[in-house]
């Protein structure tokens, strides 16, 4: 009882130091000092994925302050709490910009809540880190997209189960949340498998409510759907919360990664931390980083991780690589740009090239887009993943699909004569679908 | 190759069964060795498909061992183990005789990957070497095993298995795996239309399966036999979906039930608008986590019953919080529902808060007892353990609600204050306490919905946000203030739930019942079974 309360006055300790931090920026501290913004939720049901993110990013600034900060001067993290609430993101945005004046925010998960402050970053001109996998459909000039395009996770993934080591799948179950990152997604996946010659009939796709708990329908939909004597596989977008019960269900229903793989995509070690693994060896996930990755430098970072939030059974993830490669980045950027200027920044990050996890390099593309090497792992029973295959170089972020009518023509790059988010090849000219 | 490998078979079988040979085992090592030297999985695939083939019995350790990724590599000497992890050691066992040979340090071996497709090569493979197991289960496995990949190989080892096999049900199985073989392999048409009448005849999924495989590989009358199976199979699961659907509505009703019991005596017995009741079914299950994480330290023996263990804990800690809730803030805003709503509100936001700052954000594991694990079948209908256990566990306490509401001298009196509360003051009944105590019950009833919960969905801060309106919708629909009302409406809406899903889709059908609740509130305003008399005006 009294470790709990002792960890209760330590929360209500820090919570008002983090208040204190955004709240009492004096102008002393902000001549020496070179502050970052977090905006990750956390409060809300995001909160469940977000904190992690915060607490990695405290670690990156905090060992970079210990190399001696950035251009002679301490980096300083300013968090805020967006609680998990759409509008108040967009709120937090300003203030960060406006009056904690940041160089640079790193934040935001769903896409609901980076699309709810883009119209700020633009306004403002500053720059937004954005670490999560995404559908695509978007480049603007003041983000930078460390996560994964669909042609670095979900493109990758498909092809995999279509080829012999993965099975091959001839027929599809598209699982998804009911929210625009799977919609988007599975449009493309389903175009992009028709291309590959399946027949509609072979493609099942299905959405449920956020934080969906009984599965027991949709779970036997699949048995069925897969009972037509084709090898099938289940492709999930589901998202956060509702991968427990999912998965839960799958396994008391017997459907096992050997007749049924299913693969996910917003699944990590972070959401597996919750649940008993054994029934679930063998289904998969599509992702640029895992946490067993065997380099020098994953070995370092889960050491730092451990010893940062003092725990080792804490995971890594990949998000936590996007916002480790994004911070590295963008430091790398400042010291080239010899400012935190945003303005300047942003020219100077296209082609900077930074060391990830996997043992590569990533480099920002001018498309805002990063270049990664798409794994895909099975789920272990010490709710690990174990790499099954790996893209042989490098993929660059695609951010306009080449499988969706809308933006096949569409390209991005934010390099100078050309500056523009979505240059339509085919009319020559800058502008068209999704001006965001 | 067929006539060869059958033939080995056999020999095996008889050399396994007379004297184990030498010579046979020092070449199984040698062809496991190989696992060494092979890299990447079709390399590990070409040496089961060797262990395979051999037919030794002998071999069923080491394949399975990989199975399950436990087969290991000595990085010394290159020597092959089968390993059983312990902590940063691990336990080496000889392959084939499961000798232990001493252990090693995590960094000094690596273990040997297998995915999807050699897990698939190994189960079949295992699938021919178990058909004579002893255990009847294995048999099963086996026979379930060929009957999903027909080979026409496996028709010689199954006649055999089929001559010897003494138990009827398992031989039953072993038949129709043979019918599946015999489908694919060249016999002649008179034995593949008896084997789809066979396989007709067992109209499970499986058989729709194979059967639909076959259907568009054949020609002329066998596959017209196998159209006519498929239809006549197809027709009888369509009545099974049905019965699922029900099944599906039951199980969601129980959970439903087991969610919103509680809040039938907070808020429909005593009027609170209690939006905390969400968080007091969180706090039940994070209950049932801290009580199992004590015994996975300290009693592992003890496993199966943490979910016994916790439930009276978690009615504990639910009801105290309950207490502390009702006589902290709540007695003073009896009569004042908007007020009460906004300050339980915030009392939810405070547990939600306090739970994340103490246990982290992040989902937090629950492990499923073995009895609450896997499934079992009535005919085509799969039954898992876990939701029959919730329904059970569910009527279980509706039953013991009841008889408390109904027959004690407590109930008596809860019924009392809520029918009349002055005149129950002036016969002598302390009101205030018989309040604090019936919200105590219905916060320690939501508790030990929590241990039951934490089995079928996450455990994290959250868990409570997604049955509060859930609840509310159960009660109102119900009629506030009547358990019986609480039971019709938790099924009915389950039940429509269900029904409506499998065609209208998860998120279409949850918008549905809810225009439908609202349309039937409109007509009927107090819920399906209203509370007549006094109490109603009060």
């Amino acid at each position: 009882m009294r470790g709990n309360f002792a960890t209760i006055t330590k929360m209500f300790s820090a919570g008002v130091v983090a208040a204190g931090l955004s709240m009492s920026s004096p102008a002393k501290a902000a001549e020496d000092t070179i502050k970052v913004g977090i905006l990750h939720s956390l409060s809300g049901t995001m909160a469940i994925s977000e904190t992690t993110l915060k607490d990695a990013m405290l670690m990156l600034i905090e060992e970079q302050n210990a190399k001696g900060g950035l251009l002679g001067k301490k980096l300083e993290a300013v968090v805020v709490d967006p609680a998990s609430n759409w509008p108040l993101f967009a709120e937090k945005a300003r203030e960060l910009i406006s009056k904690d004046k940041v160089a640079a925010v790193f934040g935001c998960w769903t896409s609901v809540s980076r699309k709810s402050v883009l119209p700020v970053f633009s306004e403002l001109d500053n720059i937004l880190f954005y670490p999560v996998q995404y559908e695509g459909e978007e480049s603007e000039r003041n983000v930078f997209y460390t996560g994964a395009a669909p042609n670095q996770q979900a493109i990758p993934a498909v092809d995999y189960l279509m080829s012999e080591d993965g099975g091959s799948v001839k027929r599809w179950v598209l699982e998804g949340t009911d929210y625009v990152y799977p919609r988007t997604t599975n449009k493309i996946l389903e175009a992009y498998l028709k291309a590959k010659g399946v027949a509609a009939e072979d493609i099942m796709v299905n959405y449920t409510p956020f934080g969906f708990s009984d599965w027991q329908t949709e779970v036997s939909a699949i048995k069925k759907f897969g009972s037509a004597g084709k090898k099938t596989a289940v492709v999930s977008t589901v998202n956060g919360d509702a991968n427990v019960p999912f998965y839960k269900e799958l396994g008391n229903q017997g459907i096992k990664a050997e007749d049924i793989p299913v693969m996910a995509f917003s699944v990590g070690e972070e959401e597996l931390a919750g649940l008993d693994t054994a029934p679930l060896v063998g289904h998969l996930a599509a992702w640029n980083y895992f946490e067993s990755v065997d380099t020098p430098e994953n070995k370092k970072f889960i050491a730092d991780w451990h010893k940062f939030i003092k725990n080792d059974k804490r995971t890594t993830n990949d998000p936590m690589e996007a916002h480790y490669i994004g911070f590295n980045m963008w430091v790398k950027a400042v010291e080239k740009a010899g400012t935190t200027d945003p303005d300047k920044v942003i020219d100077a990050m296209v082609g900077v090239s930074v060391p990830n996890l996997t043992g590569g390099y990533s480099t920002m593309m001018p498309n805002h887009h990063i270049t990664k090497p798409v794994l895909i792992g099975e789920i272990q029973a010490d709710g690990q993943f174990e790499t099954v295959s790996q893209t042989p170089g490098l993929v660059m972020g695609d951010e306009w699909s080449d499988y969706l009518p809308d933006s096949k023509d569409l390209i991005s790059d934010w390099r100078a004569p050309l500056s523009c988010g979505n240059f339509n090849v085919a009319t020559g000219r800058c502008g068209g679908k999704g001006t965001n | 190759m067929i006539l060869l490998r059958t033939l080995g078979l056999m020999l095996v079988f008889l050399m396994a069964s007379l004297l184990p040979s030498n010579a046979a085992e020092a070449d199984l090592r040698a062809v496991i060795a190989k696992f060494a030297t092979g890299s990447g999985f079709s390399a590990t695939e070409a040496v089961v498909r060797e262990l395979a083939a051999t037919g030794d019995p002998l071999v069923e350790r080491p394949l399975a061992a990989l199975a399950e990724g436990n087969l290991y590599i000595r990085k010394d000497d290159s020597a092959v183990f089968v390993g059983n992890e312990a902590g940063d050691s691990v336990t080496l066992l000889d392959p084939l005789s499961g000798e232990s040979a001493g252990d090693a340090a995590k960094a000094d071996i690596t273990k040997i990957k297998v995915n999807n497709t050699l897990r698939r090569v190994i189960r079949d493979a295992l699938g021919t070497l178990t058909l004579r197991a002893k255990d009847p289960a294995v048999r099963i496995a086996a026979a379930d095993t060929m009957f999903k990949t027909p080979d026409a190989a496996n028709i010689e080892p199954l006649d055999a298995a089929i001559a010897a096999e003494t138990d009827a049900k398992v031989k039953a199985l072993f038949e129709q795996a043979r019918a599946a073989s015999v489908l694919v392999s060249d016999k002649p048409e008179a034995d593949k239309l008896a084997a789809i009448a066979l396989i007709g005849a067992r109209g499970d999924r499986d058989a729709l399966s194979l059967l639909t495989s076959v259907e568009a590989n054949a020609q002329g009358a066998v596959k017209d036999a196998a159209s006519a199976a498929i239809a006549s199979i197809n027709s009888s699961l369509a009545l099974w979906d049905a019965g699922q659907n029900i099944w599906y509505g039951i199980s969601l009703g129980s959970v439903l039930l087991l969610a919103a019991i509680g809040l039938a005596i907070t808020f429909g017995v005593m009027g609170v608008i209690n939006m905390a009741h969400g968080e007091m079914v969180m706090l039940g299950a994070y209950t049932t986590f801290v009580v199992q994480q004590v015994i996975r330290t300290s009693f592992p023996g003890l496993f199966d019953w943490s979910l016994v263990i916790a439930l009276p804990l978690a009615f504990l800690v639910a009801a105290s919080i309950g207490l502390i809730i009702e006589r902290g803030v709540i007695r003073f805003l009896y009569g004042r529902p908007l007020e009460t709503l906004l300050a339980t509100w915030g009392v939810s936001l405070v547990l939600q808060q306090a739970v994340r700052s103490i246990f982290g954000p992040t989902n937090q594991e629950v492990g499923n007892p073995s009895w609450m694990s896997g499934s079992f079948d009535v005919g085509q209908l799969a039954i898992t353990w876990n939701r029959l256990w919730i329904l059970v566990f569910a009527l279980t306490v509706f039953g013991v609600l009841l008889y408390v509401m109904k027959r004690t001298p407590w109930g008596l009196q809860m019924r009392a204050v809520t029918a009349n509360r002055r005149m129950a003051a002036s016969m002598g009944i302390r009101t205030p306490w018989v309040d604090a105590l019936t919200f105590a019950l219905g916060s320690g009833i939501a508790g030990i919905a929590g241990v039951a919960l934490s089995q079928i969905d996450n455990v994290s801060p959250n868990l409570g946000r997604g049955y509060i309106i859930d609840s509310f919708m159960v009660v109102v629909f119900g009629g506030v203030g009547n358990l019986w009302g609480t039971l019709v409406g938790a099924f009915s809406l389950g039940i429509v739930n269900k029904v409506l899903e499998p065609y209208a889709g998860a998120v279409l059908g949850k918008i549905v019942v809810l225009v439908l609740i609202i349309l039937f509130i409109q007509k009927r305003p107090r819920g399906l079974f209203a509370l007549k008399g006094r109490a109603v005006e009060a």
